[in-house]
């Protein structure tokens, strides 16, 4: 650790095949990741899927049961947590409410023996627009000021790497909207490596540059955030990163172009290099957003696959898009979002629908199809409540 | 404010809801300010009106009549300050010892014992155990175990760890080792109470920003803790203060190491000289509220509390 100076930039984290059990189950298998100094990188996954562990593992609050842990190529395994040059924002924010706000903030830095670390706190305060506030305690604060109080004790150590522990997850919308918009500002003024805990895939996409979805203890894929939108490569990141179309059948032809799939007796067709699997049974979706709703069957394209006729089963309005819900026979529940760009809605509850989309616009997964949930959007709205009332609890 | 220090809850009281006062409120707390009234105040009132009191002319011993004799306290100062002091010492250290053994305690069985609710009751069972033995028996016991014969003396004067001439009982030792010893479940108790629901999260802050385990101890641990360490140091002080059981010859003091509880026993049993007793009575309690007042200033844990 240095004593008295702070970190020049921001240091690479290097995880070596970290392996985390706890009595009873492993919360962490075989993670092996590189976060790149600099970067704002964002670990995303729902509750229990180790995202969490993962980072109190790096702040040295738990020892991995396997596995090294490297900061700037520095081995610090071993080090305990006051030693690393880490700091964390907790998701409780953890403001210790027997001190004021500038001692809060001063904490770090007179365990380091900074030079003048009242002044230097009164400086982050500003930062965060909060100085007016300093003699305050934790508690005498509103949610969101305390967040930044939490955010401004963290970085006023200028720590090589700084780690976020859902520390936007208390927020209100607006509130979220406009510190997520502040945290990535003052990362990129500061240069800081920061990796990024959350289960909200909206404020991963919006924030990081590098997005790493974990699932049951491991990285499923990694990739920048646009991507992994446009091109996920498993089931899981295709419906926990947004929403997708899933279809599944076998590869019934492949030309340089495109590999076929007979989809209920429907042939889809997507681009080979957007393909992870091109025999055998596959697994295939599209963006819900790509599809386009037709009263007629459209006429023949080659450079767009069809689908129908189905049947819409529920249309909800949401301002700017409108979401459709189109059940066709032998393939399933469809969900197609459309820009809201004429007034109303035109295509009402029970009408037959065909739905058209880019081949471009496909992509193949790599999952085996047997074990490949179909999309099914009434299981995903009450996976993602009892996500909700899991945390809350 | 003393009385508040009591309490060892740091959940703040909502004050808007408290203020609001009404009849039915003040009709609710009537038994209580009736019982105040009768078992506190008035016997207060007599207690000051005795300690005033001089010697009933050609009165026989023990007869005294109303006055205003303010020379009592001068005399019980004069004949009585190296008990006072003694007192007040005896108590210091034992309160001192009390904290250092209750806070490990409480500490281990509040926080690191968490995770085995089970051995968490069965520590606190054992804390509160010894009461059921009682308060006199526990204290002779161990004028037994301290007692020149006993097996330990014997013991120690074998392996010349003590003089051949040497006592236990009876000594500064013995009586602090007593009052230690009988109010550690007094100091540890609502040391586990705020330790129990001490946050390890603001202590894993602590870490994450450099400091070391004992800063952390020193910086968060200890001023969390610090209602439960007020309450605790004054449930073992006032009443170790006043004790007159530890100190006493019977059990395990002597002539040189008597206390001001003893001195106020002897004035109202023995002596039957009751505006010594009262006097005395008068002044433990004011010094024990100064004493107190102070404290609580300056520990500043008026707003945890």
């Amino acid at each position: 650790m240095a004593t008295g100076t702070f970190a020049e930039s921001g240091a690479d984290l290097e995880l070596v095949g970290i392996h985390k059990r706890f009595p009873g189950f492993t919360a962490i298998e075989e993670l092996n990741l590189i976060v790149p100094a600099g970067s704002f990188f964002a670990l995303l996954g729902p509750s229990g899927c180790g995202k969490t562990t993962t980072l109190r593992l790096v702040a040295g609050l738990e020892a991995p049961t396997a596995g090294r842990i490297l900061l700037g190529g520095k081995d610090v395994t071993n080090q305990k947590s006051f030693q690393r040059p880490v700091n964390t924002v907790f998701q409780s924010y953890a403001l210790f409410p027997h001190m004021t706000v500038l001692e809060n903030v001063a904490f770090g830095l007179r365990r380091r023996k900074m030079a003048d670390p009242v002044e230097k706190a009164h400086e982050v305060l500003r930062l965060v627009e909060l100085d007016h506030l300093a003699s305050r305690r934790p508690q005498q604060l509103s949610g969101g000021q305390q967040q930044r109080v939490a955010l401004a004790r963290a970085i006023v150590n200028r720590p090589a790497l700084l780690l976020l522990d859902e520390p936007l997850g208390a927020l209100d919308l607006k509130l979220r909207r406009q510190m997520q918009l502040e945290l990535k500002t003052i990362q990129e003024d500061v240069g800081l490596t920061f990796l990024h805990v959350t289960h909200d895939q909206e404020e991963a996409m919006t924030m990081a540059d590098t997005i790493a979805v974990m699932n049951k203890g491991r990285i499923e894929q990694m990739g920048a955030p646009q991507e992994l939108y446009e091109l996920p490569r498993t089931s899981f990141v295709a419906n926990f990163l947004g929403q997708s179309n899933l279809f599944t059948g076998p590869v019934v032809g492949t030309t340089s172009a495109g590999i076929s799939v007979d989809v209920a007796g429907q042939k889809i067709t997507v681009p080979v290099d957007r393909a992870h699997r091109t025999t055998g049974d596959i697994t295939i979706g599209v963006r819900p957003e790509k599809l386009t709703l037709h009263r007629s069957k459209p006429s023949h394209d080659p450079r767009a696959n069809v689908m129908g006729p189905g049947r819409v089963i529920d249309v909800s309005f949401s301002g700017v898009s409108t979401q459709y819900l189109v059940e066709v026979p032998g393939v399933g529940k469809l969900i197609v979002f459309a820009q809201n760009m004429t007034f109303g809605s035109e295509i009402r509850e029970g009408d037959e629908v065909w739905l058209s989309w880019a081949i471009d616009h496909g992509f193949g997964l790599e999952d085996d199809p047997a074990n490949a949930p179909r999309f099914s959007p009434d299981l995903d709205t009450r996976t993602i409540a009892a996500q909700h009332l899991l945390e809350e609890a | 404010m003393a009385l508040a220090a009591l309490s060892t809850s740091t959940a703040q009281a909502p004050a808007d809801t408290s203020r609001k006062s009404s009849p039915v409120a003040l009709f609710l707390l009537l038994p209580g300010i009736l019982y105040l009234v009768l078992f506190f105040l008035t016997p207060l009132v007599s207690l000051l009106l005795t300690s005033f009191k001089a010697p009933t002319e050609f009165g026989d011993f023990g007869q005294f009549s109303y006055a205003f004799r303010w020379e009592n306290y001068a005399d019980v100062i004069a004949t009585y300050w190296p008990h006072i002091i003694r007192s007040f010492g005896y108590a210091l250290a034992a309160t001192f010892f009390a904290l250092i053994i209750s806070y490990p305690l409480a500490y281990f069985i509040g926080v690191k014992a968490r995770r085995w609710p089970l051995l968490q009751s069965l520590a606190l069972v054992m804390v509160i155990a010894p009461f059921f033995i009682s308060f006199l028996l526990r204290t002779l016991a161990w004028k037994q175990i301290f007692s020149d014969e006993s097996f330990l003396v014997t013991s120690l004067k074998a392996m010349s760890l003590l003089a051949p001439d040497a006592h236990v009982t009876g000594t500064a030792f013995s009586v602090i080792f007593g009052l230690t010893y009988n109010f550690i479940p007094f100091m540890t108790l609502p040391l586990y109470t705020t330790l129990e629901r001490l946050d390890v999260r603001y202590l894993e802050a602590g870490s994450d920003l450099y400091a070391s385990p004992f800063h952390v101890f020193r910086k968060v641990t200890i001023p969390l803790s610090m209602p439960g360490i007020v309450a605790g140091t004054l449930l073992t002080f006032i009443p170790a203060a006043g004790d007159y059981i530890n100190a006493s010859r019977e059990f395990l003091g002597g002539t040189g190491t008597q206390m001001i509880g003893n001195v106020i026993e002897a004035n109202f049993l023995v002596l039957q000289n009751f505006p010594a007793g009262a006097a005395l009575s008068i002044i433990l309690m004011s010094v024990i509220l100064v004493f107190v007042s102070i404290y609580v200033k300056k520990s500043g844990t008026e707003e945890l509390l």
